[in-house]
Order: structure tokens, then C-alpha cells, then sequence
């Protein structure tokens, strides 16, 4: 990611440090900044933020949230792990290969990527990770429903449950299509077949010797609709994540609860029918069209009521600023600036200029970088306490925080200018070649800057994480005056069961401030 | 299903045999049918009646589908209704397109 | 703490989580299928009229008839054995499991003499849009069967099986999962074969 900054800032020169791994004389060859931007996007949302924010967040924290001694079914858990494990083995190593690694962007839209080397490592590779989600949202379905502790009824369970729900429900029925559509692409590659091939192509001059009668379109639908439901199983958890913390630190119930449960059912349904706002340049006619910009508008109603809701829970509240609630309160305007600046793309007249430029590159960076990325952050501060049995540093906490949210924006902000002006993605130079990208290319070096910044900016995190494992301020079951049910268990929870007592659950998941209450909060697990 | 007496698990394999002959006879029919002089939308329109007919009864009874609990039925629906969605609207974008 | 429900059913769900696990593994498959038959139906639109149904020509319909006569009873079986565990009559349940297996093994072997008879008359998935997708669509088909006759030999072999002796109920209950999965993969064929082999 950094050394791709520098090139984008600094073309046509020596990468410093990392030369050795690039081209002649260290100066990056074009098909290998097509590899890292490929891979960036393949290890951000498959072996990075998914895994986290599902897999790591989910399987910790929802036993313990619905009273759980257990995952359902933890073998199928630890399949599920190691299966996640070899797909990252894969897509590492392809790097390696005399191949090189895939180079067709994390679409890999044919017939490019039938052509292109490295294709057949990234395709096995997905396999493996989707087969890891499958196993793990099947196995967070069943625990969700079966394992809830006595008392715990869908309407009092804690939002990041639901956010899991929902966010596993997608990842089961989306899923299965792209290992669909990767089996057919392993077939193009490897059997040359014609499943995205259409007839008369000619490629390096000569015509390209297959049946023909494919279609590359299929390949889009086929991603697209996992795709786009993908993006929802990011941003869900997070939402839920926040909506937690929300909570917790405001001292109040969350507003509209039913509201925001709902909202995120409603989310779920709909994402699964809006796939083709990505595809309004394919040809598609305005019936397509139309429907599909009406999907998208519709599901832009239930993300605004979810932060909405997140933004009255604040009024009134008696606020505490501690590192996890900073994270979550940048959360709201970042995710904002995220979603409103999808609403062009998602308008098939806007989206013809606006199409694959850093328009959509900064509008998804900001949904996924200081949104969903914020607000795991917030999760690992937040739920630390209850997995080490120690507190975080506060100070270093909010060294990181404040760097962190100025850089951040320091990055993605500029993309939005240089998008308007209509620089295109995936450009090797950052765009230099182009007249049209000249009055905005100074930029490049101005987000190169911020995102070394970044990188700094997360050193605090690394050392206070590392740190407060051994030396942190000790913390007691409960150090944040929680009302849900994770906290009823010791920090750290046992090993076999989680639980050292029974849990029956009394009351609604957020009854905080409650007026005549013994306490400003009142446990779930605590009985009338 | 725990505390099926063998009466009832008896009733049932009697019925397991009953599907299987109208399955068996389902499968001659539908080849059959395949000869039969009818137009091709006629023809894919007949094999997959006798197929959605099979299935059910796969379904419906050797799956238990028939009595199985309220929360798998809705597991099942909507991921029917999902399936639909795959189904169908990738194939509006073949009859719904720009000719330029 | 043990992880309940395992053996007894949950009161307000009344069902068992593998039970649950199986079915939402099932309802993955359906999408999975369902991708490739989208491809099927959106390449048969896209094709030429006539080509797919002039390709199709190319199969044997006999044998696949056979072998659909065959995963039917291969599924009978299978719920005979199951049903033979809730009567409590092991021996039969071992009989039922065998005749399962081998009903397996009949539709691979008679799989393969199709596939090879295909590659000897110079037809391969690369000849044409509908032969790439028969491949395709039948090769993952033969994937799960042959995934089902591991599991299925498991409980089978005594080593799969000894848990019958301790906790019989347990032991129906794997038995009724695989089931499931088994009967959905007769039902992918119910449908694949027609698709493929009639229209």
C-alpha cells in the first residue's frame, strides 16, 4: 500500500528501501503496480476486514453477548479457520510465483483476467476463503439461533448480534454464486472453455482460438452479486461495533432500537438487489437501469435511519470521551461522508462521469477505511478488557486516535477532487500521462504524505497494544459499566464455557440511566 | 422426531416406497415426454413441471420438508426468493440492451 | 459448560443445531447451484437458437436415465437406513448404508464411461458453450457425490459408528444430517438432468 503511494507521488522513480523487490534498478514496472493494486483489494476485504470484523470479532464476542458456553459447532469453527488459513497461504504465495501475482484488479472482470498470469493461484485462493466464510456464518446462523441464553429474545438482543445475523445471512446465500462464477473462470483458464469469452475476440493481434458465445457480462453479474451484499457484511459489523459503544458511553439506552434492528434486516434484504449500480456502463438499458437506481436509492433509506438513530442517542447523553467512544463518534461523520458521496455513483446519469475514477475510490475508502476500520479499532479498545483482563493505555490511545482521523482524511479527501476532475483509477503514474489530471496531480504527493503519516500514526497502537497485555491497568468483569451480557463473564472468560455462572437474561439489552434504577446501568443478566 | 413409535416410523417407510415408485415413473415420463413432436418452449415448459414435481416430493417427504419446523421453512423461502433474483434479473440484461 | 442441544431439541425452535447447520448448508448449495444454472439459462439465451439443444443431442440419454433410476434408490436407501436406526435395527441400517454406497459407486463408474466416450469422439468442455457447461455442472455434481460417499463410508466403517453403542440418538441424528445432504444432491440431479439431457 505504501510503496503504492510512492509511485502514484513519485513515478518513474527508485522505490525507497523495497527496490529490490521491483523491476530493474528498482523502478516499479507497470504490471507489477497492477498486481499490488489487485491484491490490495483482494487482502483488505477477504483476508483483512471480513475475517476481523466477522471472523474475529463475531466468533469472540457473540457466544459471549447471547450467553453462550460456545460456537455451535467449533470444529466446523476450526475448519472454517484453517480453510481461511490455506486461502491466505495461497494468495501470499502467488506473489512469489514465476507468475507473478493476479493483475486484474479484485473484479477480475474477463476477458482480461482470462489472458492475464497469476489469475489461477488468486482463483483457488478465493475458493478456499469462501468455502472459510460459508462454514462460519452457517455456524454463526445456528449458534445465534439455538445457543441464546434463557430469557434472551430476539428483541433484547444487542445490535452487534443482529449486525452478525444479518451480515451472515448475506454471506451464505451471496457467496456460493462467486465460487460459482470462480469455478467457471478456472475453467475458462485452465479448460479453455468459453463461459466469458465471446466470439470474434482477438487479443495480441490474433483471434483468440475458443467456441466463443460466452459473455463477459455474466462474470459481472455473477460478482457483482456477491459483491455488493460483500460491502454490507463490511460495514454491518461495524455499525454494530458502534452502535455498542454508542450505548455504553452515552449512558443511555439507544435511541430507536426496533428501528435500527429492523433497518438492518431491511439493509440485508435489499442489498441483494441493487448489484447492477455497478454495471450501468456495460450497455444496460434503461429499464436495468431504472430499476437498479431505484434499488439503490431505496437502500440508502435504512442506512441513514441506522445513523440517524446513532446520532440521537448522543443528544442528552452524558457523554465519556475514551478512546473506544472517540472511534465510534468519528465513526458517524466518516461513514456519512461515505454513503452520501455513494449517491451519485448510484444514479446511472452521474455515474457515466463519475465511473472508475477516485470519485469511487474515495467514496469506498471512506466507507471502509474510517468507517469500518474506526470502528473495529473502537471493538478491539473495547472489548480488550474482557479478552486480556486488562485496560489499554488511554494516552497512547488518543495519540493514536487524533493522528489517525486527521491522515486519514488527509488520504481520501483529495481522491474526491481528483475524481471530479476525472482521473481514473488503476492508472500505474497516478494519472500523469493524461492532460486532463494535470491541474490535480499535486495531490498525489499530498495523499502519498498523509498516508505515510498514517502508517506512522499507528505506531502508539502497536506499542500500546502490545504493551497493555502485560503491563496494562487491571480491570475487573465489568470496567466500562456495561449492561450486556459479555460482561457477566470474568476477564478473561474461561477457557470451557466462557460463563462460571448460569445466565438467565431479565431485561432489554440497554437499560441504561433507567430513573429509580439501583445504578445508572442495570445488567441484563441482573433480575427484577 | 425423537419419540416416533415404530407404528409411525413403519407408516412413514411405506411411504418412502410409494414416493419412490412415482419417482421411478416420473423419470420414464419425462424421457418420454422428450420425444414427444411438441415446440421447444413446449418441451423445456413439460420437463421442468416434471422435475419441480420430482423435487417436491424429494423435498416434501424423504427431506421431511413437509413437517419440518417453522424457523428452516424460512431459512428455505427466502433463500427461494433469492434464488429467483439470480435467476431472473441477470437475463433482463440480455433482452434489455443498448444497441448502439 | 457442554454446548446444548446437541441430542435434545430446543424448546422454542424445536429443532437440534445440526439439524439447523445442515439446512443452511443446504441453502448455500441452492445459491451455489442456482449461479450455475443462471450461467446455463443466460448462455442459452445468449448462444445462437438451436445450439445448446444441437449439442445436447450429442449425450446419452439411456445412460442417464439409468443413472437417474440409480440416485433414486440410492436415496431410498438412504432413508431406509435411516428409518432401520429408528427401529432400532443396526444390522439393517448397515445393509441400507451398503446399498447406498454402491448405488454411489454405479453412478460414478457409469459417469465415467460417459465422460470417456465424450473424449474419444473429440468432444472436451472446450468444443462448445453447452459442453462446458455439461462438464462443469456434472463434474461438481460427481464432486458431492463423491464427498457424500466418504462421510457415508465413515459411518459406515465401525470406528464412524461406535458412537451408536453409547448414544444411539446421537448417531441417528448424523445419519438424518447426511441424509439431508445426500437427498439434495439426488435433487440437484432431478434437475440437472432434464436441463442437460432433454431440452
Amino acid at each position: 500500500m505504501m510503496v503504492m503511494r510512492w509511485q502514484l507521488a513519485y513515478p518513474e522513480t527508485v522505490i525507497p528501501f523495497l527496490g529490490y523487490l521491483f523491476g530493474e534498478a528498482g523502478i516499479m514496472l507497470p504490471e507489477q503496480y497492477n498486481s499490488l493494486g489487485a491484491m490490495h483489494g483482494t487482502i483488505m476485504i477477504f483476508l483483512g476486514v471480513v475475517p476481523l470484523a466477522v471472523g474475529a470479532f463475531g466468533n469472540y464476542v457473540v457466544p459471549l453477548q447471547i450467553g453462550a458456553p460456545d460456537m455451535a459447532f467449533p470444529k466446523l469453527n476450526a475448519a472454517s479457520y484453517w480453510s481461511y488459513f490455506v486461502g491466505g497461504v495461497i494468495m501470499v504465495a502467488s506473489f512469489f510465483m514465476p507468475e507473478g501475482a493476479a493483475r486484474s484488479g479484485w473484479t477480475s472482470y474477463p476477458p482480461l483476467s482470462i489472458f492475464e498470469s497469476g489469475q489461477t493461484m488468486w482463483l483457488i485462493g478465493m475458493v478456499f476463503l469462501i468455502t472459510s466464510s460459508l462454514l462460519g456464518s452457517m455456524n454463526f446462523i445456528t449458534t445465534i439461533i439455538q445457543l441464546r441464553a434463557p430469557g434472551l429474545t430476539w428483541m433484547r438482543l444487542p445490535i452487534f448480534v443482529w449486525a452478525q445475523f444479518v451480515s451472515s445471512f448475506l454471506l451464505v446465500l451471496a457467496f456460493p454464486p462467486l465460487e460459482a462464477a470462480a469455478i467457471l473462470q478456472l475453467m475458462d483458464r485452465i479448460a479453455s472453455t468459453s463461459f466469458f469469452m465471446p466470439s470474434g475476440l482477438v487479443y495480441a493481434g490474433a483471434p483468440v482460438d475458443v467456441s466463443g458465445y460466452g459473455s463477459p457480462l455474466l462474470w459481472q453479474h455473477l460478482f457483482w452479486f456477491l459483491a455488493h451484499p460483500e460491502v454490507y457484511v463490511l460495514i454491518l459489523p461495524a455499525m454494530g461495533i458502534v452502535g455498542e459503544i454508542l450505548a455504553n458511553n452515552t449512558r443511555k439506552p439507544i435511541w430507536g432500537y426496533k428501528s435500527i434492528v429492523f433497518a438492518l434486516v431491511i439493509l440485508g434484504f435489499l442489498s441483494f438487489i441493487v448489484w447492477a449500480h455497478h454495471m450501468f456502463l456495460t450497455g444496460m438499458g434503461q429499464v436495468m437501469s431504472s430499476f437498479f437506481q431505484t434499488t439503490t436509492m431505496i437502500i440508502s433509506i435504512p442506512s441513514v435511519i441506522i445513523l440517524t438513530a446513532y446520532f440521537m442517542s448522543l443528544w442528552g447523553g452524558s457523554i465519556r470521551f475514551n478512546t473506544p467512544m472517540l472511534f465510534a463518534l468519528a465513526f458517524l461523520p466518516m461513514f456519512g461522508i461515505g454513503g452520501l458521496t455513494g449517491l451519485p455513483l448510484g444514479l446511472a446519469a452521474a455515474d457515466i462521469y463519475l465511473h472508475d475514477t477516485y470519485y469511487v475510490i474515495g467514496h469506498f475508502h471512506y466507507v471502509v477505511a474510517p468507517g469500518t476500520l474506526f470502528a473495529l479499532f473502537a471493538g478491539i479498545y473495547y472489548w480488550f478488557p474482557k479478552i486480556t483482563g486488562r485496560k489499554m493505555n488511554e494516552a497512547l490511545g488518543k495519540l493514536h486516535f487524533w493522528p489517525s482521523l486527521i491522515f486519514m482524511n488527509g488520504v481520501f479527501m483529495p481522491m474526491f477532487i481528483q475524481g471530479l476532475a476525472g482521473v481514473s483509477r488503476r492508472l500505474y503514474d497516478g494519472g500523469e500521462m493524461y492532460a486532463h489530471a494535470s491541474d490535480v496531480l499535486q495531490w498525489n504527493e499530498f495523499m502519498s504524505i498523509s498516508a505515510f503519516c498514517l502508517g506512522a500514526a499507528q505506531i502508539p497502537f502497536i506499542i500500546n497494544f502490545f504493551m497493555s497485555i502485560f503491563v496494562g491497568e487491571k480491570a475487573d468483569r465489568n470496567p466500562w459499566k456495561s449492561t450486556t451480557v459479555e460482561w457477566a463473564a470474568p476477564s478473561p472468560p474461561i477457557g470451557h464455557g466462557n460463563f462460571d455462572t448460569k445466565i438467565i437474561v431479565h431485561r432489554e439489552a440497554y437499560e441504561y440511566g433507567v430513573p429509580d434504577a439501583k445504578n445508572d446501568f442495570t445488567p441484563q443478566t441482573e433480575e427484577t | 422426531m425423537s419419540d416416533h413409535d415404530t407404528v409411525s416410523i413403519q407408516e412413514h417407510i411405506r411411504v418412502y416406497l410409494t414416493v419412490f415408485g412415482a419417482l421411478a415413473v416420473l423419470t420414464v415420463t419425462t424421457v418420454l415426454a422428450s420425444y414427444l413432436d411438441i415446440s421447444t418452449s413446449e418441451a423445456i415448459f413439460l420437463a421442468l413441471v416434471i422435475a419441480s414435481v420430482k423435487g417436491s416430493l424429494v423435498a416434501g417427504y424423504f427431506m421431511h420438508l413437509i413437517s419440518e419446523k417453522a424457523t428452516i421453512t424460512w431459512i428455505l423461502m427466502m433463500t427461494a426468493l433469492f434464488f429467483f433474483v439470480l435467476m431472473f434479473l441477470p437475463l433482463m440484461s440480455i433482452t434489455d440492451q443498448v444497441n448502439i | 459448560m457442554e454446548i446444548p442441544y446437541i441430542v435434545d431439541e430446543r424448546e422454542d425452535t424445536g429443532l437440534i443445531n445440526s439439524k439447523l447447520g445442515i439446512w443452511i448448508f443446504l441453502a448455500s448449495e441452492v445459491m451455489l447451484f442456482g449461479g450455475l444454472f443462471s450461467a446455463y439459462v443466460f448462455l442459452r439465451m445468449a448462444a445462437p437458437p438451436g445450439d445448446f439443444a444441437h449439442w445436447g443431442a450429442e449425450l446419452n440419454v439411456p445412460l442417464a436415465t439409468l443413472n437417474t433410476l440409480v440416485l433414486i434408490t440410492s436415496s431410498v436407501t438412504m432413508v431406509m437406513s435411516w428409518a432401520s436406526l429408528k427401529l432400532k435395527d443396526f444390522e439393517k441400517y448397515k445393509i441400507y448404508m451398503a446399498l447406498t454406497l454402491l448405488c454411489a459407486a454405479i453412478f460414478l463408474v457409469v459417469k465415467y464411461f460417459e465422460y470417456t466416450a465424450k473424449f474419444h469422439h473429440d468432444i472436451f468442455p472446450s468444443s462448445s458453450t453447452f459442453m462446458a457447461i455439461y462438464f462443469t455442472l456434472t463434474g461438481l455434481h460427481g464432486l458431492h457425490i463423491i464427498g457424500g460417499m466418504i462421510v457415508i463410508t465413515y459411518l459406515w466403517m465401525p470406528f464412524g459408528n461406535k458412537i451408536w453403542h453409547t448414544n444411539p440418538e446421537h448417531f441417528t441424528n448424523r445419519v438424518e444430517v447426511i441424509g439431508l445432504y445426500w437427498h439434495f444432491v439426488d435433487l440437484v440431479w432431478i434437475f440437472l438432468f432434464p436441463v442437460l439431457y432433454l431440452i
